[in-house]
């Protein structure tokens, strides 16, 4: 049997082509059902009292009250008697009732009583940190010629070699993932067996995940999602309020909702960890940055971890570096899975050091990255030509000026900033079936969910190309644990996943129909090719057979073919075969802003990306997940923050009018440019959810310091932060 | 019945000077409860005006609810919201709980004409009205709209995709011709977490340009 793989670069007929998603017009006309929608007969709202105090251990929840409240059908404490309360909007106890208002009036009726305990939150200021022992380390490593004797000597020498030597201070704060469609689920009993219909990033692995504390099998647990609105890496487990719901269904005999409010979102489901550094760093005169010394901070709630040292600095990895790491304990949510952990936060502060060597030398950004490439590792080639196409859609060589030398507008002066990134976007493990009918049907099942990301598309596309037909013929099913199990969508993994699985599945099950068609066309089934709605002899178009008469031949049917992705099997060690999927990918961000020096207010000109992600199979997808990308970065750069107060620990501004997002008009021109030569073609398919995001924290904030001359050390760049750096620069 | 709950919203209307919104109704209660059950574990609801002898309801209360086009007997707490109703009696899920203070557009509907945040209007309060909701641009030939964002890909996860549709839907019956820079300042009241922005703008120009009122 022939070795499975894509089609030659340009002879797909519909990979890498401008695909409408299949389901659009079903979320463009509202009719499309997430789990916040799905509402049975005779359904309860279920929600959820949040602890006042960042810190607090529970003397007595009393809630007699709560169930003597009418409409109000059933209270359960989330916490024991004596259990500490470790940040701001925990969950303390549920109420599930017969409307949300006598759901409200339930948890009003609550009455929680507390010790207040000392809290701490300032992730920012390591001093304080560590005054109030909120300290961790969290690891430290060199990597220079002599590692441990006479360090410090060694790297004096170093700086004292270097043509410029700087130390400076870069931060970024704490955001959350904030999913427009809350965590939670609807809850549904049937005999004994629950349907979950929970807002997940991972309709496979949760159900056992609800299963367990409930003393069920998997089996007796199905979980369905067809549209999750949002997860951005906080929607992967089933969490307390997935089972609590499961529960309450079960306590009451009738579907339950339990959804999180807003502020619990934002308190509670997911944030991403900060970043803080200072950094000494010594360039020779060309750019090249010869020696890192630095120490970063931050926090990822209670546990106290920072982001990880070995993306510091980010993608670059100069000769001789010095790191340490320590983390800061604080009274907040646990952090979870943000989009590429870890590598926007490392990007924006350190690429920002890497562009301040330019500045103080006088150079162009673009000089000092391409001069640095050297340091990158395999991909430096990659790069360098995604950043001469870069610049040639920014005009880069055009509208560059000197650090802070450009001209003004009245108050306005405007820069431009670079940024590179690198992302694996390996498969996870898939399992697809695809069944082809007598009838000409065709259906493909995969235990795989589409976050907005376009999989569901993604994998109709597949099927289509392998069979030879249109899009409109096949019918995807994911969303259910009752399919064949694939893997979380997190870290890019999907795409690659489920087309591998999907391609070997539909591949498996269009040779059996060959096999049954062989004969007919007096030809060997290995010499048959599905293409164009027709099964015909390889290069004899005339001797072919339409695909409806084909499955007719099936008989009974319907043929039904299982195709697989297993991580280290697929591919053994040793595999050099074509693949289907790879991992690894570069990527250039570009940004163009406008800064009003008297207002502080930055705006968005323009923003290039380019990217790589090996066989492209929707181009207009791809382009979309790059266009959210660029967005979310531009969120972070310059509007969102988690703000907590120190005085009270509480996360101040969980509402969504107080939770400062872009709006439409904030975002400028966006231009994205797929890089795709055969050679990355060649490589097969890699995930693109998580690159694209990395990037513009600091080409943004290169970009603001390059039209000011004046770093804005902390992102994200509100007004008031670039106003209080203008002010410092000019005491 | 119905007459008579209009009339009494009227005359609390006057009174209260600015209608009556899900925030003065409901003080700590609804969606918006248990954010502000962090620092009132007990007695919100004590002198709140939902129990206030010069408001109607708590009580159940029957309505008719005029919602695309159609007639609904519906039966809801005054201190229903009309996105509760249209959700869990309706079962018309395009208008989305997204935030609890109207500030993201998810639950954008049509309220006689006018565009309205479902989540923070009372059902009660639309008993007479005409409610149009985005499912009423669906259906088999579905309104220009929704069909330019599948065409520009203008939604990803989806969630606030239906209230950008209502939103883009009004915005270009008032403004048929919008440039790129009017569309680009003048849809603000949304937010999308996935950062659609680009393909939505790209999706209200190919309306312009299509000359298509829907
Ligand atoms: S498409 Fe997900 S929030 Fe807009």
């Amino acid at each position: 049997m022939a070795e499975v793989f894509w089609p030659a670069q340009g002879s797909a007929a519909l990979l890498g082509g401008e695909h409408n998603r299949v389901d659009g017009l079903a979320k463009s006309t509202g009719v499309a059902k997430y789990a916040y929608d799905i509402a049975p007969d005779n359904m309860l709202i279920a929600q959820a009292l949040s602890c006042p105090h960042a810190h607090a251990n529970i003397r007595a929840i009393d809630l007699t009250a709560a169930q003597n409240v009418a409409g109000v059908v059933a209270v359960e404490p989330l916490k024991a008697e004596g259990d500490e309360v470790r940040w701001e909007g925990d969950l303390v106890a549920v109420v599930a009732a017969e409307s949300e208002a006598a759901c409200a009036e339930g948890l009003a009726a609550i009455k929680v009583d507390y010790e207040v305990l000392d809290h701490y939150v300032d992730d920012a200021d390591l001093d304080a940190a560590t005054g109030a022992d909120a300290t961790r380390p969290a690891g430290s490593n060199t990597q220079k010629a002599d590692a441990d004797a006479e360090e410090d000597a060694e790297f004096e020498r170093l700086f004292g070699e270097a043509a410029v030597t700087f130390e400076a201070d870069y931060g970024i704060h704490v955001i959350t993932h904030m999913c427009l469609e809350t965590h939670g689920s609807t809850c549904e009993w049937n005999d004994n067996k629950l349907t979950s219909h929970l807002s997940t990033q991972n309709v496979s692995g949760t159900a056992g995940q609800i299963a367990g504390p409930l003393e069920l099998t998997a089996q007796d647990v199905t979980v369905h999602c067809d549209y999750v609105g949002g997860g951005f890496g906080s929607k992967f487990a089933a969490d307390a309020w997935g089972v609590t719901c499961a529960q309450l269904a079960k306590n009451t005999g009738r579907p339950v909702k339990y959804m999180l409010t807003r502020s619990q979102e934002l308190k509670n489901a997911g944030n991403r960890p900060s970043g803080f550094i200072h950094v000494k760093v010594g360039a020779k005169d060309d750019g090249f940055v010869n020696v890192w010394d630095s120490s970063h901070w931050g926090t990822n709630g209670p546990s106290g971890a920072p982001v990880s040292q070995n993306f510091i600095p980010y993608v670059f990895d100069p000769p001789n570096r010095r790191r340490v790491a320590t983390g800061i304990r604080t009274n907040s949510s646990p952090a979870r899975a943000w989009r590429a952990p870890n590598h926007p936060q490392c990007c924006a502060i350190t690429q920002t050091a890497y562009d301040d060597v330019a500045r103080h030398l006088g150079l162009d950004s673009y000089d000092v990255f391409l001069r640095n490439l050297s340091t990158v590792g395999e991909r430096a080639a990659v790069y360098e030509e995604q950043m001469k196409l870069g610049a040639q859609l920014m005009d880069w060589k055009a509208k560059w000026h000197p650090h802070g030398k450009g001209p003004k507008d009245g108050s306005v002066v405007s820069g431009l900033g670079m940024a590179i990134h690198t992302w694996g976007g390996g498969p996870h493990n898939s399992r697809a079936t695809c069944k082809i009918y007598p009838d000409g049907g065709v259906e493909v099942f995969l235990g795989s969910q589409d976050l907005g990301t376009g999989t569901r598309t993604v994998i109709g596309l597949v099927v289509a190309e392998t069979l030879g037909l249109e899009l409109n013929q096949v019918k995807v099913n994911i969303g259910s644990s009752e399919y064949p199990a694939s893997g979380p969508s997190g870290g890019s993994t999907t795409v690659g996943g489920v087309s591998e699985s999907t391609r070997r599945a539909a591949t498996a099950a269009l040779n059996e129909l060959f096999a049954k068609v062989a004969v007919q066309l007096e030809a060997n089934a290995d010499d048959l090719e599905a293409t164009g709605g027709k099964i015909q002899v390889k290069g004899n178009q005339n001797r072919n057979i339409a695909w409806k008469d084909a499955c007719n031949q099936i008989g009974m049917g319907p043929i039904e073919a299982q195709g697989e992705y297993q991580g280290g099997v697929t591919y053994p060690r040793d595999y050099e075969g074509k693949r289907l999927t790879d991992n690894g990918v570069a990527g250039v961000q570009m940004a163009e802003v406008a800064v009003d020096t008297e207002t502080g207010i930055v705006k968005m000109r323009k923003f290039v990306a380019v990217q790589d992600i090996g066989l492209i199979i929707n181009r207009k997808t791809a382009r979309s997940q790059i266009y959210g990308a660029a967005i979310m970065g531009i969120a972070y750069a310059l509007f969102e923050e988690r703000i907590m107060d120190k005085a009270s620990g509480a996360f101040v501004n969980a509402e969504l009018s107080d939770y400062k997002l872009p709006r439409m008009g904030d975002v400028g021109e966006i231009v994205v440019e797929l890089y795709e030569p055969e050679s990355e073609y060649n490589r097969g398919v890699i995930g693109l959810g998580e690159p694209p995001v990395i990037s513009p924290g600091a080409a943004i904030s290169n970009a603001v310091c390059n039209a000011l001359g004046i770093r804005v050390p902390v992102l994200p760049m509100t007004p008031q932060r670039v106003l209080e750096a203008i002010s410092a620069a000019n005491p | 019945m119905k007459e008579d709950i209009r009339q009494e919203l009227r005359s609390q209307t006057r009174k209260r000077g600015s209608g009556f919104n899900r925030r003065d109704f409901l003080k700590g209660s609804g969606a918006a409860a248990a954010a502000t059950a962090l620092s009132q574990t007990a007695g919100v609801l004590e002198g709140s005006p939902g129990s206030s002898s010069s408001v109607i309801g708590p009580e159940i209360q029957q309505m008719t609810l005029n919602v695309n086009g159609q007639n609904h007997e519906v039966r809801a707490e005054t201190r229903t919201t009309l996105l509760e109703v249209l959700r869990y009696q309706l079962k018309l899920t395009g208008a989305k709980p997204v935030a609890s203070d109207a500030s993201c557009g998810g639950s954008t509907v049509w309220i006689d004409d006018r565009l309205a945040s479902a989540g923070s209007t009372l059902a009660v309060e639309c008993a007479g009205k005409k409610v149009r909701t985005v499912e009423s641009l669906g259906g088999e030939s579905p309104d220009a709209v929704p069909q330019a964002f599948v065409n520009n890909d203008a939604q990803q996860c989806g969630f606030c995709t239906p209230g950008f549709v209502v939103a883009v839907r009004a915005f270009l019956d008032a403004n048929p011709n919008a440039t790129e820079e009017q569309i680009r300042s003048g849809i603000n009241g949304n937010l999308c977490r996935c950062g659609t922005y680009a393909n939505v703008i790209e999706a209200a120009l190919e309306v312009v340009k299509g000359g298509s009122r829907g």
